[in-house]
């Protein structure tokens, strides 16, 4: 009876870690987007600021996920060894891509408006980039994959409507099309890319 | 300006030709290696992309040389001068919205841009003032007559780009040509007819500064976009034609653009 009463404790007590360790979806947003408030408006040097915006990418972004999808039906075309290659490049690509987009505003102020749970595995975020002297006022919803509600992770931004996953698909399709879907062309690419 | 019309007609009716082959297919966008992949993203039909790639190729150095440096000298007027001018080209674009509004029978829509538009022509003073926000009339969409096909089920056709004008598909082309066609009272009031208050460089001028302002709203995007794209051509594209479908479908719910059954098969790999 002892045994029984310990292990349904234990049970209690792992279920309520989880609860307490769940993340809303908003809640990750607000927290992702006060640390990278706080990193770029620091007096950081542009490499440090970049160093930490790719920590907070690696952490709560799926890139593997996003890579996969990126590369739509050609991922069931490449061999271990080239979906490999493709997974480094592409991480290193995607981080670079994305702290250069973010490196270029100094301080933005993006506020979490609502959010939707589309399914058990989906939630969007919807928030506002406030408008500047220099550029309008813009939504970006955050897909967010709650599949694991201990760890929700981003999977998509969408900008006025806009999807960044879906462009750079099409974009790599492009690619892949206009050189036989040879992926050594998307391999080139990407590698130029991430020494520019 | 006739040839430019009889050489667009040509190519409509070319593309007419190609649109029905497709039509014949599946009657919807055409899915290439459905075997292969079970990805929701229809097709791009991009009928004439080595040609389309010159003429981009010709926009983007047209656009270093002329629109972005008009666009960035443009940013140091004051605000109030640039929000009067957006303002302002936003009240004309409702001569346009208004019909297509009741085309799509968005007849509430209608009757709120034509208090929007009476309001800000007048106390608006040629609608540099956006007075009937101040009276709850909030700004709605814009629709043109490409919208109002596509929401009729005109499917897009082929994608192309035109010089100067940039990205369409034969369906925008068309609703393009619908304002030319007496659908724009704009261009009637100062180019299809000749009054005596507009001239021809009315219109003009009004299109070149749209032009202006839109490349100026979006300097920063463009600039991140063309550091950050592998293939800008193809991106471009991409963007065109998500942001055409989402405003075709009128989308509050702008993720449901999102559709796409290639992350369900990722899920469960």
């Amino acid at each position: 009876m002892f045994k029984i009463q310990i292990y349904l404790v234990s049970i209690i007590i792992t279920m309520f870690s989880i609860v307490v360790d769940a993340k809303e979806p908003s809640e990750l947003i607000n927290e992702i987007v006060n640390e990278a408030s706080t990193i770029l408006s620091s007096s950081d040097p542009v490499e440090s600021k970049i160093i930490k915006l790719n920590n907070i990418a690696e952490i709560n972004v799926d890139i593997e996920g996003i890579g996969m999808y990126t590369l739509g039906s050609y991922r069931k075309t490449l061999s271990d060894k080239q979906m490999l290659k493709y997974q480094k490049l592409f991480k290193s690509y995607f981080l670079k891509s994305f702290s250069s987009r973010l490196v270029d505003y100094s301080d933005p102020k993006i506020n979490v408006i609502s959010e939707k749970k589309i399914n058990n595995k989906y939630t969007i975020v919807n928030t506002k980039l406030e408008a500047t002297s220099k550029n309008p006022e813009l939504n970006i919803d955050w897909r967010i994959y709650t599949k694991n509600p201990e760890r929700p992770v981003i999977r998509d931004l969408i900008v006025e409507g806009l999807s960044l996953a879906r462009t750079q698909k099409e974009e790599f399709k492009s690619i892949l099309q206009n050189n036989d879907g040879d992926i050594n062309y998307l391999f080139k690419s990407l590698e130029e890319f991430i020494i520019k | 300006m006739k040839k430019i019309l009889v050489l667009l007609l040509i190519i409509l009716i070319s593309q007419f030709k190609s649109l029905n082959v497709y039509a014949g297919s599946d009657g919807s966008l055409e899915i290439k290696n459905k075997k292969q992949s079970t990805e929701q993203i229809p097709e791009v039909k991009d009928c004439f992309e080595t040609v389309n790639r010159g003429v981009f190729a010709f926009n983007k150095g047209l656009d270093k040389i002329f629109f972005k440096p008009i666009a960035k000298g443009y940013r140091y007027l004051p605000k109030p001068i640039r929000s009067g001018t957006s303002n302002a080209l936003n009240n004309l674009s409702n001569v346009v919205t208004i019909p297509n509004n009741i085309l799509q029978g968005q007849f509430k829509y209608a009757v709120i841009n034509t208090l929007r538009f009476s309001i800000n022509s007048t106390l608006g003073i040629i609608g540099i003032f956006d007075v009937a926000s101040y009276y709850g009339l909030d700004k709605l969409e814009k629709e043109d007559y490409g919208q109002t096909l596509g929401k009729w089920g005109v499917k897009e056709g082929c994608y192309f780009v035109l010089p100067v004008l940039g990205p369409t598909t034969v369906r925008d082309s068309i609703g393009k040509l619908v304002n030319i066609s007496g659908g724009d009272a704009w261009y009637n009031v100062t180019i299809a007819n000749d009054t005596r208050y507009f001239e021809n460089s009315d219109y003009y001028y009004s299109r070149l500064t749209a032009g202006v302002d839109f490349r100026a709203k979006n300097l920063e995007a463009f600039n991140s976009l063309e550091k950050n794209s592998l293939d800008l051509y193809a991106s471009v594209r991409s963007l065109y034609l998500q942001d055409r479908k989402r405003k075709i479908l009128n989308l509050d719910e702008k993720t449901e653009t999102m559709i796409d059954d290639d992350w369900e098969e990722i899920d469960s790999q």
